[in-house]
C-alpha cells in the first residue's frame, strides 16, 4: 500500500514474499530477471508477459491476500488469538514481512503512506463505526465523550509537549535541533487516542458498553482537536516561533470550532442526501448499497477538501443516516451493506496494522534517542491517567452511572495510539521539522508499545480488576424477563415523577424527527398500498416456507406438513417466523432482531455459538423478540437492527387497548356492577377520552402517525380483506373504546383467532385499525390509518385469512370465523387478565 | 452528561428551603427518603401538578391520566403499587416514599450508614421488593406460575401463542424455583437476579 511503488523490477520481493509465506527458506535464492516479457519485440507474440502493466494493482491485491491469509492463520490457533490481540499479531507479522522485503530488496520498498491511509484505509473503519454506532449509548454519554475528546486531548498534547520541552531544556536528551513549537507539534499528534487501535483492542476485551463507548467515542471525536492542533502548530513551526502572535492563537481556537462543527455539518448534510437518495432506490435495488458507501465517502472527501475534520464528517454521516437508510433499503441491501462495511473495515484494519509493522522496517527512518522515547512513553501514560482522573472527578458529579476507579484505570490504560499518529508524523515536512525522523521513530515505538504491550496486558488487567464486562452469556430467563420489567418500571416512574430531564432533548428530537425528517427521508412505501401489502404477504409466505423447512429439519422430516393430525401442529405456529434451528440459516438474516447492543460481529457469532439448548433458545428468542420494549429502549433514534417506528406504534396501541380494557373492567366491577349499561360505559369512556386528550399530550411520549392519516379514507378500495370490517368499525369507533366495555357480549365478528394470548383475543379490531391511540386523535372518530391497514399481514389473525394454505389447526378456526361470526373460540373470560 | 433541568445546585438551596416550608414534615421525609431538599421541592411541584383538582392527595385516576403510562405494559400495576392495601388516596409522603426506591445508591452514604437503622428505601433489596410485589398479586410472598403467566401476558406481544407463553412461564419459574414448590419466593427471586446490577438498573439519575 505504498506510493513508493516505483516502476522497476520488484520481482525478487514478490517471489521472496510468496515463498516466505510458503515457508520456503530459500526465498532469496529464487531471484529472476523479468527479461522475457520485455525482450526485443520480434514480430507478433502469442503470449506476452506484461508485469509492468499490472504491477501496481497486482501488488495491492497480493498484499490484501497476504493480510487476509494471515488472519486465517492466526485463527488456526485459538489459544494465541485469545491471548494476543490480532492487531499485535499483525504488527509482528508486518515486522517479519518487512524484514524479508528488506533482506530481499535491500531497501524498504513498502510503507504505509499518509495518502493511502487517509484516503482509502481510514474511511471504511470510521464509516463502520458511525453506521453501527449505538446511537442511544453514544448520545447518552455525549457530554462525557466530548469532554474527554476535547479537553482531554488538549491536556495530553499540552502537557506532553511542554514536559518534553522541559526535559529537553534540562539537557537530558542531548543535542537536538528542536524548539518548543516542535515539541508541541509532536505532543499534538501523539496525544490523540486512535480509533482504529482502540476498536481493534477493545472489541476483543468486551468491557461494559459504557466504558467502551466513552473510550471509543473519544477516539473518534478527538480527531477534530488533533487536526486543528496539528495544523496550528505546523503552521506555527513554519512561521517560526517568534512570529506567532496572539491573533494566530485566537485564529487557532476559532478554527477548532470551524473544523469540528463544519465537519459535523458536512456529515449531516451528506447523511440527509444519502437518506433522501435511498428513498428513491426502489427500482435499483442492486446498486442501493453502493449509495451508502459512495455518499459517505464523498462526505469524507468533501470535508477533507474544505480542510474540515473528515473523520467527524463520515462518523456523523453514518450516525445520522443509519435510521433512515435502514428503513429505506431492502433487507437484502441492508445485509449487503452490513457485511460489506464490516468486510471493508476489518480488511482495512488488518492492512493498517500489517503495514505499520512493515513500515517500521526501514533503516532510513530510525533515529534513536533513548531519553526522548522513554520520556514520551512515560509522559503520555502518566498525563493520560492524570487527565482521566481529573475529568472523571468533574464528570462524576453529573453522571448517574459513576465512573469508578477501575473504569478510570481501564480508560487510562486503553488510551492506545495508532496509525493516525503515524500518518500525521509521516506527513511532517523534513525541511521545517528538523527532527522528523526522531518523531517518526518515537511515534512508531509509542504505537507498538501501546498496541502490543497494552493490548496484550489490557485483557488480563480487565480480568484482574474485575471490570464490569459486557454480557457475553445469554442471560437467564428470569434476568431477561425481570430486566425488561425493570425497564418498564423505570420509565413509568420517570413519567410519574415527571423527571424527564434526561429524556427531554431526545423527546424534542424525536418529535421533530417524526414530524419532518421521517416524512422527508423515509420511503413512503405505505402509499403503494396494494403492492406493499402483497409484498409483505409474499415475504411472510417466504418466511413461512423457510420455517417449514427449518421445522422439518428439526423434526428430521417434512412429513408433519402432510400429517393430518393436529396435535402434531400444536407447536408449529407459522404466523411468526419461529426461532428454532433456522437460526443459523437464511431466515436469521431475514430477521436479525437483536435488540441489545452488539458492538461487533464477533460477539454476534459467539452468541450464536453459545446457544446450545434448543428449547432454551426458542424460549429466549421468543422473549427477545416479543417482549414489549420499554420506551427507553425503543423510542430512540438508533437501532442497530432497524426497529422501525411501525413496531413501536403497534406496540403502543396494543398495550393501550389492553390497559384501557382492564381499567374499564375494574371500573365496571367497582362502580357499575358486573353488567354495565352501554350508555354508562359510553359516557365514562367519552369523559375519559376527553380528559386524556386534554391531559396527556403534554407528556407527548406517544408516537403520532399523522403522516399517514391523510390519505386513509379515500383509498378504501385498496382494502384487501377487511372490507367487512369497515362498517362495524365505524360504528364502534364512534363510540371509541366503549366497544371495549361491551366485550363480553360483542361478537367481535372479526376478532382474529390465531392470537392465543387471551389478553388480546377480544379487542383486536380496534387494536389493528387504529394506528393512533385515541386520545391523540383530533376528532371523536378515529380514522383507520393507512399504516394500520398495512399491518394486516403482520397481524396473525388476518394473516390466517390471507394465507389459505396454512395448515395449523388455528387456520381452520380463522376460516370459520371469517365466514360465520357466531363462533368465538377464544372467548377467554376477562378475569384471566384481571389484576 | 447534562445535569437535569432544575437540578438544585448549591446556589439555589436558599430559595429552596423557603419553598420547602410548604411541604409537610419536610425534615422527617428527607431523613426517611434520602432525597435532597431540592428534589423534594421538585417532587412536590410534580405532586401538585398531578393533583389537578387541588384536593391535596392523588387518586388512581390522577396517575392514570399520565398518557405514557397507558402504553406501559406494567403501568397499571405500578400505579397500584402507589396505593397499598387498597387505599384510594395517595398523599405526598406516600408518593415520595415510593419514588425513593429509585434513588441511585450512594456508596458513601451506604458506607456511613448506621447498621441499626432500617435499610434505606433505595437499597438493593428494597428495589427488588418493589419489583417483586408487582408480580405477587395475591401478596402471599410467592410468585406462582399463574402470576408469572399473567405478568408475561402483559409484557409480551400478541405474536406469542398461549402455549409458548405457558412454556415460558413454566421455564421461568422452574429456573428460579429452588425448593421445588412451583413458585418463586422473594429470596429465590433475589437469587435469580443476583448477577444483575439492580442498584443501577433500578435507579433514576434525576432522583438523586
Amino acid at each position: 500500500m505504498s506510493g513508493r511503488w516505483a516502476p522497476g523490477p520488484r520481482w525478487g520481493v514478490l517471489l521472496a514474499l510468496l515463498l516466505a509465506l510458503g515457508e520456503l527458506p530459500r526465498a532469496r535464492g529464487v531471484e529472476e530477471e523479468p527479461g522475457g516479457a520485455h525482450g526485443e519485440a520480434q514480430g507478433f507474440q502469442v503470449v506476452t508477459f506484461e508485469w509492468h502493466h499490472v504491477q501496481d494493482p497486482y501488488i495491492i491485491a497480493l498484499w490484501i491476500l497476504v493480510a487476509s491469509l494471515a488472519k486465517i492463520g492466526f485463527h488456526l490457533s485459538h489459544k494465541v488469538t485469545s491471548v494476543v490481540p490480532e492487531s499485535a499479531l499483525l504488527i509482528v507479522l508486518g515486522l517479519v514481512l518487512g524484514g524479508i522485503v528488506l533482506a530481499a530488496d535491500h531497501i524498504a520498498s513498502f510503507s504505509l503512506t499518509p495518502t493511502v491511509f487517509f484516503f482509502y484505509l481510514l474511511p471504511p473503519i470510521v464509516l463502520d463505526a458511525g453506521y453501527f454506532m449505538p446511537n442511544r449509548l453514544f448520545f447518552g454519554n455525549l457530554g462525557t465523550i466530548l469532554l474527554y475528546a476535547v479537553i482531554g486531548t488538549v491536556w495530553n498534547a499540552a502537557t506532553t509537549g511542554l514536559s518534553l520541552y522541559g526535559v529537553f531544556l534540562s539537557g537530558l536528551m542531548g543535542d537536538l535541533n528542536i524548539g518548543l513549537l516542535d515539541f508541541l507539534l509532536f505532543g499534538s499528534l501523539i496525544a490523540a487516542v486512535d480509533p482504529v487501535a482502540v476498536l481493534a483492542v477493545f472489541e476483543e476485551v468486551h468491557v461494559n458498553e459504557v466504558l467502551f463507548i466513552i473510550v471509543f467515542g473519544e477516539s473518534l471525536l478527538n480527531d477534530a482537536v488533533t487536526v486543528v492542533l496539528y495544523n496550528v502548530f505546523e503552521s506555527f513551526v513554519t512561521l517560526g516561533g517568534d512570529k506567532v502572535t496572539g491573533v494566530d492563537c485566537v485564529k487557532g481556537i476559532v478554527s477548532f470550532f470551524v473544523v469540528s462543527l463544519g465537519g459535523t455539518l458536512v456529515g449531516i448534510v451528506f447523511a440527509f442526501l444519502l437518506s433522501l437518495v435511498t428513498r428513491f432506490t426502489k427500482h435499483v435495488r442492486i446498486i442501493e448499497p453502493g449509495f451508502v458507501f459512495v455518499l459517505s465517502y464523498l462526505s469524507y472527501l468533501t470535508s477533507e477538501m474544505l480542510s474540515l475534520s473528515a473523520i467527524l464528517a463520515i462518523t456523523f454521516c453514518g450516525i445520522c443516516c443509519q435510521k433512515y437508510v435502514k428503513a429505506n433499503i431492502s433487507e437484502q441491501s441492508a445485509t449487503t451493506v452490513r457485511y460489506t462495511m464490516k468486510m471493508l473495515a476489518s480488511g482495512a484494519e488488518t492492512i493498517i496494522f500489517m503495514f505499520l509493522g512493515i513500515s517500521a522496517v526501514d533503516p532510513l527512518i530510525w533515529k534513536w534517542n533513548t531519553a526522548f522515547v522513554l520520556l514520551t512513553l512515560l509522559f503520555i501514560s502518566v498525563y493520560r491517567a492524570i487527565g482521566v482522573v481529573l475529568q472523571t472527578w468533574i464528570l462524576n458529579r453529573y453522571r448517574m452511572v459513576q465512573l469508578e476507579i477501575i473504569d478510570q484505570v481501564v480508560m487510562s490504560y486503553g488510551g492506545l495510539r495508532g496509525a493516525v499518529a503515524y500518518a500525521l508524523v509521516v506527513l511532517l515536512d523534513e525541511n521545517k521539522v528538523k527532527e522528523k525522523n526522531l518523531f517518526v521513530s518515537t511515534t512508531i515505538i509509542v504505537i507498538f508499545f501501546t498496541v502490543i504491550f497494552q493490548g496484550l496486558t489490557i485483557k488480563p488487567l480487565v480480568q484482574w480488576l474485575k471490570v464490569k464486562r459486557s454480557e457475553q452469556r445469554d442471560p437467564k430467563l428470569n434476568e431477561k424477563l425481570h430486566g425488561r420489567a425493570f425497564d418498564h418500571i423505570l420509565s413509568a416512574i420517570e413519567d410519574i415523577s415527571g423527571q424527564i430531564g434526561h429524556n427531554y432533548l431526545r423527546d424534542k428530537w424525536s418529535n421533530f424527527d417524526r414530524k419532518f425528517l421521517s416524512k422527508i427521508l423515509m420511503r413512503r412505501s405505505a402509499q403503494k398500498s396494494r403492492d406493499r401489502i402483497l409484498n409483505v404477504f409474499h415475504e411472510l409466505n417466504l418466511k413461512d416456507a423457510i420455517s417449514y423447512v427449518a421445522e422439518g429439519e428439526r423434526r428430521g422430516s417434512l412429513a408433519f406438513i402432510r400429517s393430518p393430525s393436529t396435535d402434531n401442529m400444536v407447536n408449529v405456529d407459522f404466523s411468526t417466523p419461529r426461532p428454532s434451528t433456522v437460526e443459523a440459516s437464511v431466515s436469521y438474516l431475514l430477521r436479525e432482531n437483536v435488540s441489545a447492543v452488539r458492538l461487533d460481529m464477533q460477539s454476534l457469532e459467539q452468541r450464536r455459538q453459545s446457544i446450545r439448548d434448543a428449547e432454551d433458545m426458542i424460549t429466549h428468542h421468543t422473549l427477545q423478540q416479543y417482549l414489549y420494549k420499554p420506551r427507553q429502549e425503543y423510542k430512540h433514534l438508533y437501532s442497530r437492527h432497524g426497529l422501525t417506528a411501525d413496531e413501536d406504534e403497534k406496540q403502543d396501541t396494543e398495550i393501550f387497548h389492553r390497559t384501557m380494557r382492564k381499567r374499564l373492567e375494574s371500573f365496571k366491577s367497582a362502580k357499575l356492577g358486573i353488567n354495565p349499561h352501554k350508555k354508562a360505559a359510553k359516557l365514562l369512556k367519552r369523559e375519559r377520552a376527553q380528559k386524556r386528550r386534554n391531559s396527556s399530550i403534554p407528556n407527548g411520549k406517544l408516537p403520532m402517525v399523522s403522516s399517514l392519516q391523510d390519505f386513509t379514507i379515500k383509498e378504501k378500495d385498496l382494502e384487501l380483506s377487511d372490507t367487512e370490517e369497515a362498517p362495524n368499525y365505524d360504528d364502534e369507533m364512534s363510540g371509541g373504546i366503549e366497544f371495549l366495555a361491551n366485550i363480553g357480549q360483542d361478537t367481535a365478528t372479526d376478532s382474529p383467532s390465531g392470537i392465543d394470548n387471551p389478553a388480546f383475543s377480544l379487542e383486536e379490531s380496534p387494536g389493528i385499525l387504529s394506528g393512533v391511540p385515541p386520545w391523540l386523535c383530533p376528532g371523536e372518530a378515529v380514522v383507520p390509518s393507512q399504516r394500520a391497514r398495512l399491518q394486516i399481514p403482520h397481524s396473525p389473525g388476518n394473516f390466517h385469512r390471507l394465507a389459505p394454505f396454512r395448515l395449523s389447526g388455528k387456520s381452520v378456526d380463522s376460516f370459520l370465523l371469517a365466514d360465520g361470526p357466531e363462533e368465538q373460540p377464544h372467548a377467554a373470560p376477562p378475569e384471566s387478565t384481571h389484576m | 452528561d447534562r445535569g437535569g433541568p432544575g437540578l438544585g445546585g448549591p446556589g439555589r438551596a436558599g430559595d429552596g428551603s423557603s419553598h420547602a416550608a410548604r411541604i409537610p414534615d419536610v425534615d422527617s421525609l428527607r431523613r426517611e427518603t434520602g432525597f435532597s431538599q431540592a428534589s423534594l421541592r421538585r417532587l412536590y411541584d410534580r405532586f401538585q401538578a398531578l393533583d389537578r383538582t387541588g384536593k391535596g392527595y392523588l387518586s388512581r385516576l390522577d396517575l392514570q391520566q399520565i398518557g405514557a403510562l397507558a402504553v406501559n405494559p406494567l403501568g397499571d400495576r405500578i400505579i397500584d403499587s402507589f396505593f397499598p392495601d387498597g387505599s384510594l388516596r395517595l398523599d405526598f409522603p406516600g408518593f415520595v416514599r415510593v419514588l425513593a426506591h429509585f434513588r441511585p445508591v450512594d456508596e458513601e452514604e451506604e458506607g456511613n450508614r448506621d447498621p441499626k437503622e432500617p435499610e434505606p428505601l433505595n437499597s438493593r433489596m428494597n428495589k427488588l421488593r418493589f419489583a417483586f410485589q408487582l408480580y405477587d398479586l395475591d401478596r402471599d410472598g410467592k410468585i406462582s406460575r399463574h402470576e408469572m403467566l399473567q405478568a408475561l401476558r402483559l409484557m409480551v406481544g400478541v405474536q406469542v401463542t398461549e402455549e409458548q407463553l405457558e412454556s415460558i412461564a413454566d421455564r421461568t419459574v422452574q429456573e428460579a424455583d429452588e425448593d421445588g414448590d412451583g413458585a418463586v419466593s422473594f429470596l429465590e427471586f433475589a437469587k435469580s437476579l443476583e448477577k444483575m446490577n439492580i442498584e443501577q438498573k433500578m435507579s433514576i439519575r434525576i432522583l438523586k
